[in-house]
């Protein structure tokens, strides 16, 4: 046998194994630059009252989770149940940031779709997007007791994302003291 | 009781698709050709059962039925009914069984086109592709069936992605798939090739025509799709290196690289183990695009919802499959007799040779490309997209000797050519393709980029050799041409023509990304683009913010365009629909951004000079492969199939072979 016959079979199993690898990794998982880093400051308004605003103090002192959502992203309102349900499960507050929206819209989107949010904070610019990096909506972040960011999740959190990472790292870190 | 009698056909389906495959093999190996026999009832019973199959999702869509999960999630009642049917392949599940359906329309082509070959090959060929087709039908039933129901049903569906109601979404995803699926009997006829220990000039003649045709199908898909990208997505671009965009170029470089090498095998009885393994790769290509898509192992704007178990399965039928075919390609190619003679540098084999390295060399850069994300992943330098610019740099090396040989593919000959000969035909066409190369885009752009020009005079060079090629053939002798001729010029022609639009938008392309009042305008590429205002209008399923922008070229009013966007009521999905001035020599395109406060919209309007060259060229390269599939000599086996009982004809079928580019 002449051997650059098994060069393409040899191709293919490299690739095969590389596939394989990329199939045990969730692209949607991307590790955020600021990651165990404190949560970059804010000061934005909320979505129930513009003269009422809400900063990062708001992540201190307890375990929470920031959710980017917008009312024009379609992908948030299959997330919006489920954000709901961590909550219910968990007991952690989430934050949700309006990211590059309209109040009105946002209002009515969160009578439609249910409001999982302890306080909506409005990033009407996408300035404080900018510094949390956020790449696209929605994105979701773990926030620990100090303000530090533990976890991110881009893209619509999935129930197995869920169920086998957001809810037992929120676990761990309220146990944690 | 429609969906279920869908699900039945799908079953049947599998249960033929069982029949065509192993039956025939077995026939094969045990040495009872009456078995091979059943391989054809087989291929079209199969055909049936999966249009009945295709027809009942199809009704499903048209009548609205919720109760089915895929229905209510990808339709709407609001939704016109042709999107409803472009719906019907909008997302995985229906994708897929398109995908089948086509797989299983090739099968019927090659019973109804092969009678005349010895049944052991078509037989051959067809057990082959139903081998194929039962993965896939298990893949279906398995992790995908596009009938499953919900009870109670919603009363409203969740609509179809918008992005994807657009008329392009319609065609592009039925020819892209005609063109992977097609190449599936390349693929087949290399395993049969393999299996009977044969390559020789009868051979690529069968195989050459159904390579052209999915190569034609697929240059036809991926315009489309350029095109459909160009106008949908409100970005101005064409081509997005996109994972997978990348996904469908791959198997058209390697199904290019195919058919040239086919060419050298049928005339010259050399590569022929070069040549299956080409085949074998187009195929594994394009199930490496479905992985791709299908998996979610990468990011793209294309994917759809995935689920990790269905990309296990298709990793696993992509290794089968590949995998099945490489051992026996390892263990069969070098039997293969082999032609002993040199190839001359400066002959066309020699050219086509070097073709075909240029074609593959480009895949793989592709390919590494798109996979270096999880390559890089796995080897802890962190998680990183490979965007436009790697692509770019790599590629253009890599064309522009491409672009050049194709000048000469027509005034090489076989064996051996004389550098004289060269030099006498073709100095007339490099020097006009320079002097078009400066001349066209000083009188039609203005300004100059290098690159550009040269990249123009590139072009030009691919289009002038190929004419002086037309016009040295018809001087005063010969005015009928074999269509193949015709063909491939036609193709090469539209390869130059694709360059120069390529070279000419890239170069001197601008775009200007401003805010605008009603009233206000700006100057772009010689023309003044007046913004008039905005208007609500009201679609079938979404509401519309329509601006109107007037285009001037001087006192002159060139024509009134309208961008808009859409807001769509189900899923309030806001998108882009470019307002765009079309033009042979250029587009003035309009995509409105945001609105921001007192009346004022952001506005991006872009300057596209040549742009319809790019399309153009391949179309023009499609319909070359149309023309060139059309040659007598594809047909006249067909013809003599018709009438087998005439000794005489069949003789005369042999004896008149056209002498094969």
């Amino acid at each position: 046998m002449r051997w650059p016959v098994v060069i393409p079979g040899l191709v293919l199993i490299g690739l095969v194994a590389m596939l394989g690898y990329g199939l045990t990794r969730q692209p949607s998982i991307l590790p955020s630059a600021l990651l165990d880093r404190p949560a970059p400051a804010f000061n934005l308004p909320t979505l129930a009252n513009p003269d009422r605003h809400v900063t990062t103090q708001a992540l201190q002192g307890q375990v929470s989770l920031v959710n980017v959502w917008a009312s024009w992203c379609v992908a948030c309102r299959a997330e919006s149940s489920r954000v709901a349900e961590i909550t219910q499960r968990t007991g952690v507050p989430v934050i949700g940031l309006n990211y590059k929206d309209k109040r009105p819209d946002a209002t009515r989107w969160l009578t439609v779709f249910g409001n999982p949010f302890s306080v909506v904070a409005v990033d009407a610019s996408g300035r404080v997007g900018i510094d949390w990096g956020v790449a696209g909506v929605p994105e979701t972040f773990v926030v620990d007791r100090q303000g530090v960011i533990r976890y991110k999740v881009v893209g619509a959190i999935t129930e197995q994302q869920m169920n086998q990472r957001l809810i037992p790292i929120l676990n761990k870190l309220k146990s944690a003291s | 009781m429609i969906p279920e009698l869908g699900h039945l056909a799908l079953v049947l389906a599998l249960m033929m698709a069982l029949v065509q495959s192993l039956w025939p093999l077995y026939g094969l190996a045990a040495g009872r050709p009456i078995y091979m026999r059943l391989a054809a009832p087989a291929a079209l019973g199969q055909f049936l059962m999966l249009g009945v199959a295709f027809a009942a999702l199809a009704w499903a869509f048209y009548v609205n039925d919720f109760s089915v999960v895929y229905v209510a999630d990808n339709s709407n009642t609001n939704l016109p009914w042709f999107y409803r049917l472009g719906a019907v392949w909008g997302a995985h599940e229906g994708s897929l069984l398109l995908w089948m359906t086509e797989l299983a329309a090739w099968s019927l082509a090659v019973v109804l086109a092969s009678r005349s070959l010895p049944r052991e090959v078509s037989s051959c060929v067809l057990a082959v592709m139903g081998l194929v087709s039962v993965g896939f039908l298990v893949f279906t039933l398995a992790t995908s069936n596009p009938f499953t129901r919900q009870f109670p049903a919603p009363g409203q569906g969740r609509d179809l992605n918008p992005l994807l109601q657009d008329p392009g979404l319609v065609f592009h995803p039925p020819m892209l798939y005609m063109g992977y699926v097609g190449f599936s009997v390349a693929f087949a006829f290399a395993i049969t090739a393999l299996i009977t220990g044969r390559v020789d000039s009868a051979w690529t003649r069968w195989t050459r025509p159904w390579t052209l045709a999915a190569w034609v199908f697929l240059t036809i898909g991926i315009t489309l799709g350029s095109w459909w990208a160009y106008n949908e997505l409100g970005w101005g671009g064409w081509w997005f290196w996109d994972p997978v965009e990348n996904a469908s170029f791959m198997p058209w470089l390697v199904g290019t690289a195919l058919i040239h090498s086919l060419a050298v095998t049928e005339k010259r009885g050399i590569f022929q183990s070069w040549t299956v393994l080409l085949a074998i790769t187009a195929f594994a290509l394009s199930l490496l695009g479905t992985f791709l898509v299908r998996s979610g192992v990468l990011i793209s704007v294309h994917a759809f919802a995935t689920d990790p178990a269905r990309g296990v399965y298709i990793l696993g039928l992509l290794a089968g499959v590949v995998g099945g075919s490489l051992l026996l390609y390892a263990w069969r190619a070098p039997r293969f007799a082999t032609g002993t003679e040199p190839v001359a540098v400066l002959s066309r084999e020699g050219l086509l040779l070097l073709n075909n390295i240029f074609l593959v060399v480009a895949a793989a850069a592709v390919l590494i490309g798109t996979l270096y994300p999880i390559l890089a992943d796995g080897l802890g330098l962190g998680r990183l997209s490979v965007g436009p610019p790697y692509f770019n740099k790599v590629f253009l090396p890599l064309t522009a000797p491409l672009v050049l040989l194709v000048g000469g593919a027509a005034t090489m000959a076989w064996k051996r050519t004389r550098p004289v000969v060269l030099t006498s035909r073709l100095w007339l066409p490099a020097i006009l393709a320079v002097l078009v190369g400066v001349g066209l885009p000083l009188f039609t752009v203005g300004t100059h980029a290098v690159v550009a020009v040269a990249g123009c005079a590139l072009g030009s060079w691919a289009i002038l050799a190929a004419f002086e090629d037309i016009v040295r053939r018809t001087r005063g002798r010969r005015l009928k041409l074999p269509r193949q001729i015709i063909g491939m010029t036609l193709a090469h022609v539209g390869v130059g023509v694709f360059v120069i639009g390529v070279s000419l938008v890239s170069g001197f392309g601008g775009e200007r990304d401003i805010r605008m009042r009603p009233g206000q305008s700006l100057t772009i590429a010689g023309h003044n683009v007046t913004f008039n205002g905005i208007t609500a209008q009201q679609g079938p399923n979404y509401v519309a913010q329509v601006g109107t922008f007037t285009l001037r070229q001087g006192d002159r009013v060139v024509s009134r365009i309208h961008p808009a966007k859409r807001r769509y009521d189900d899923s309030d999905a806001v998108m882009t629909e470019s307002g765009i001035d079309r033009d042979v020599f250029g587009d003035i395109y309009v995509s409105l951004g945001d609105s921001l406060e007192d009346g004022a919209w952001s506005v991006r309007v872009y300057n596209r000079p040549f742009v319809r060259w790019i399309w153009a060229g391949g179309f023009l390269a499609a319909l070359g492969g149309l023309l060139a599939l059309s040659d007598k000599r594809y047909w006249r086996r067909r013809r003599r199939r018709h009438e087998p009982h005439d000794p005489a004809a069949a003789a005369r079928g042999h004896a008149r072979r056209e002498p094969a580019v």
